[in-house]
């Protein structure tokens, strides 16, 4: 079992001529494998600075962040070991790999790095990877990102975070870039594959259906701030703090709309 | 409602003349009615741009128009058919009559010059009997209109957030008070905060100044609850088109069925949600 804790971590950044920016205010919320948790907020919350700490992108200013108990490595091999157990997969599948390499070398490369598996095993391993994330290894392996489809290329950016074993994945925004018909499809298999792997996931994202749905618990950041945590279900059905209620009911649900007796809200002449 | 035409689109084609040629609009008819929100759905390369655009004659080789027309019925009674409109007409006609706020529009301000100035150009272009104060006048009244406030006349784009530049633009869409407004995925990038309190504006102006609008978005939640009809796209043609009530009751064609498939509901059942495995959609 392992545990990621984030305790009473702040992060302010300096703005010139602003003063200080407070984009995270005394956060502490704990990550274990098996668990997914969905960070919600609007832009400049303070979702991506936590993700951001979590992978060591940025310091934080004050608090602690510890894996199983340890703090986390700041540099060298202790760092690149803790990064191995702690894996992103980034928003963008277009700009998260790169154009010159095939998708063989961007799988090959965290499994030699991380001497995942033995050399003579390595081009197996990127075939198992494929099939897990549901690509045919012939009719990809050799390809160059341009000539896949954008779901095509974020089941590789996934392989790739899979591929060194990780025990916790953060996922910022994984499906926002994607076409509509094929984000259900993406995140079924993440759900799968934390399933199968007993991942813990923080699912990092500004929509509440899809939170409500492919995590445990959500976790709501206004301003810096965790202002709602819960299951899932309870936050959206019965939000308690006026922010989480705000984004709800600014969220769309035709559901709510037709089911409306007094009819549609928006008012028609 | 009035329930008259405003434009008629009949039998409308695009195709992209590339080698091999790629027909991007095909045969497309519809007919939107004076004062009505008209929701288009599709996901990308569906051809739900290209539309937008073939109807106002936006389109750059090697897209080309193969068919069909586009009829707008001015409210003084004439109909103009967009196609033959010849080049000085088309300027004077756009912006005038139909305007567009355009996908990522929050970019597309100018950053070197102040918001109001740039309402200015649409004035001194298309009305160049205004006075320099009344034109002045009529930015800051727009600004005003849409919620941004007549104190940022003489900001730059940057002094603004995203949802304000977003306003700023649907104010120079309404400069002119066209009779159509073509929006293009006009609150893709924006938060659901920010989404909401637009939506909401673009609601109440076009009650109280009774434009049509052309809402272009793959958000098929959001079109269900803003629009009174919905047509949906998928391979330059449209499948279904229906009140936004049929869509999300009783929508006939499987496309539609799996689009609206592909929201999970926000209150309701898991939907298609993790069922584990046999999840196999056509990626291409």
């Amino acid at each position: 079992m392992t545990t990621l804790d984030f305790r009473h971590v702040t992060k302010q950044y300096k703005v010139r001529g602003a003063g200080d920016m407070l984009a995270l205010d005394d956060v502490s919320f704990t990550l274990t494998s098996g668990q997914t948790i969905a960070l919600v907020g609007q832009s400049g919350s303070g979702k991506s600075t936590i993700a951001k700490i979590l992978t060591q992108l940025e310091r934080e200013t004050s608090g602690e962040v510890l894996l199983d108990g340890e703090p986390i490595p700041r540099r060298g091999k202790g760092l690149r070991a803790y990064r191995q157990r702690v894996r992103m997969v980034f928003q963008d599948p277009f700009a998260s790999l790169n154009p010159y390499h095939t998708i063989r070398h961007h799988l090959e490369r965290p499994l030699r790095l991380d001497k995942v598996v033995p050399g003579d095993q390595v081009e197996d391993e990127v075939r198992s990877l494929l099939k897990r994330v549901r690509l045919e290894p012939d009719a990809v392996v050799d390809r160059r990102p341009h000539e896949l489809s954008g779901g095509q290329r974020q089941r590789v950016a996934i392989a790739r975070a899979l591929a060194s074993r990780p025990e916790l994945l953060i996922a910022d925004e994984p499906v926002s870039m994607l076409d509509v018909s094929i984000r259900l499809g993406v995140l079924n298999l993440l759900a799968d594959l934390q399933r199968e792997s007993n991942l813990g996931v923080l699912y990092i994202t500004h929509d509440l259906a899809t939170a409500r749905h492919f995590s445990d618990e959500i976790m709501v950041l206004h301003h810096g701030v965790v202002v709602e945590r819960g299951p899932a279900d309870d936050v959206i059905l019965n939000p308690q703090h006026d922010y989480t209620r705000a984004l709800r009911d600014a969220s769309p649900d035709p559901d709510k709309h037709f089911a409306d007796p007094a009819g549609p809200a928006t008012p028609r002449s | 409602m009035t329930t008259d035409t405003l434009l008629t689109v009949a039998d409308f084609s695009v195709v992209y003349d590339v080698e091999p040629p790629v027909e991007a609009v095909s045969h497309v008819s519809l007919e939107l009615r004076r004062g009505e929100i008209l929701g288009l759905a599709g996901e990308s390369g569906c051809g739900k741009t290209t539309l937008a655009y073939g109807i106002q004659r936006l389109l750059k080789p090697p897209a080309v128009i193969t068919s069909g027309s586009a009829v707008f019925h001015d409210e003084s009674g004439e109909d103009v058919d967009i196609n033959s409109l010849t080049i000085d007409e088309m300027r004077a006609f756009r912006w005038n009559k139909v305007s567009m706020v355009f996908q990522g529009a929050m970019n597309s301000l100018n950053p070197v010059a102040r918001v109001g100035d740039q309402l200015d150009d649409v004035f001194t272009t298309h009305r160049p009997s205004l006075k320099k104060a009344e034109r002045t006048d009529e930015g800051k009244r727009l600004l005003d209109l849409v919620g941004v406030g007549r104190d940022r006349y003489r900001s730059y784009p940057h002094e603004l957030s995203g949802g304000m530049r977003q306003r700023v633009m649907i104010a120079m869409a309404m400069a002119l008070k066209p009779q159509l407004m073509i929006m293009d995925e006009p609150t893709t990038a924006l938060d659901v905060l920010v989404q909401r309190e637009i939506l909401i504006q673009i609601s109440q102006l076009r009650e109280q100044l009774g434009f049509s609008v052309i809402f272009i978005t793959h958000d098929l939640p959001l079109l269900l609850e803003i629009s009174d009809r919905i047509a949906v796209m998928k391979d330059g043609k449209i499948v279904e088109l229906a009140p936004a009530a049929t869509i999300y009751r009783q929508a006939e064609h499987e496309y539609t069925r799996r689009l609206l498939g592909s929201f999970p509901s926000l209150t309701g059942d898991r939907g298609d949600f993790i069922r584990g495995g046999q999840h196999e959609e056509g990626d291409q």
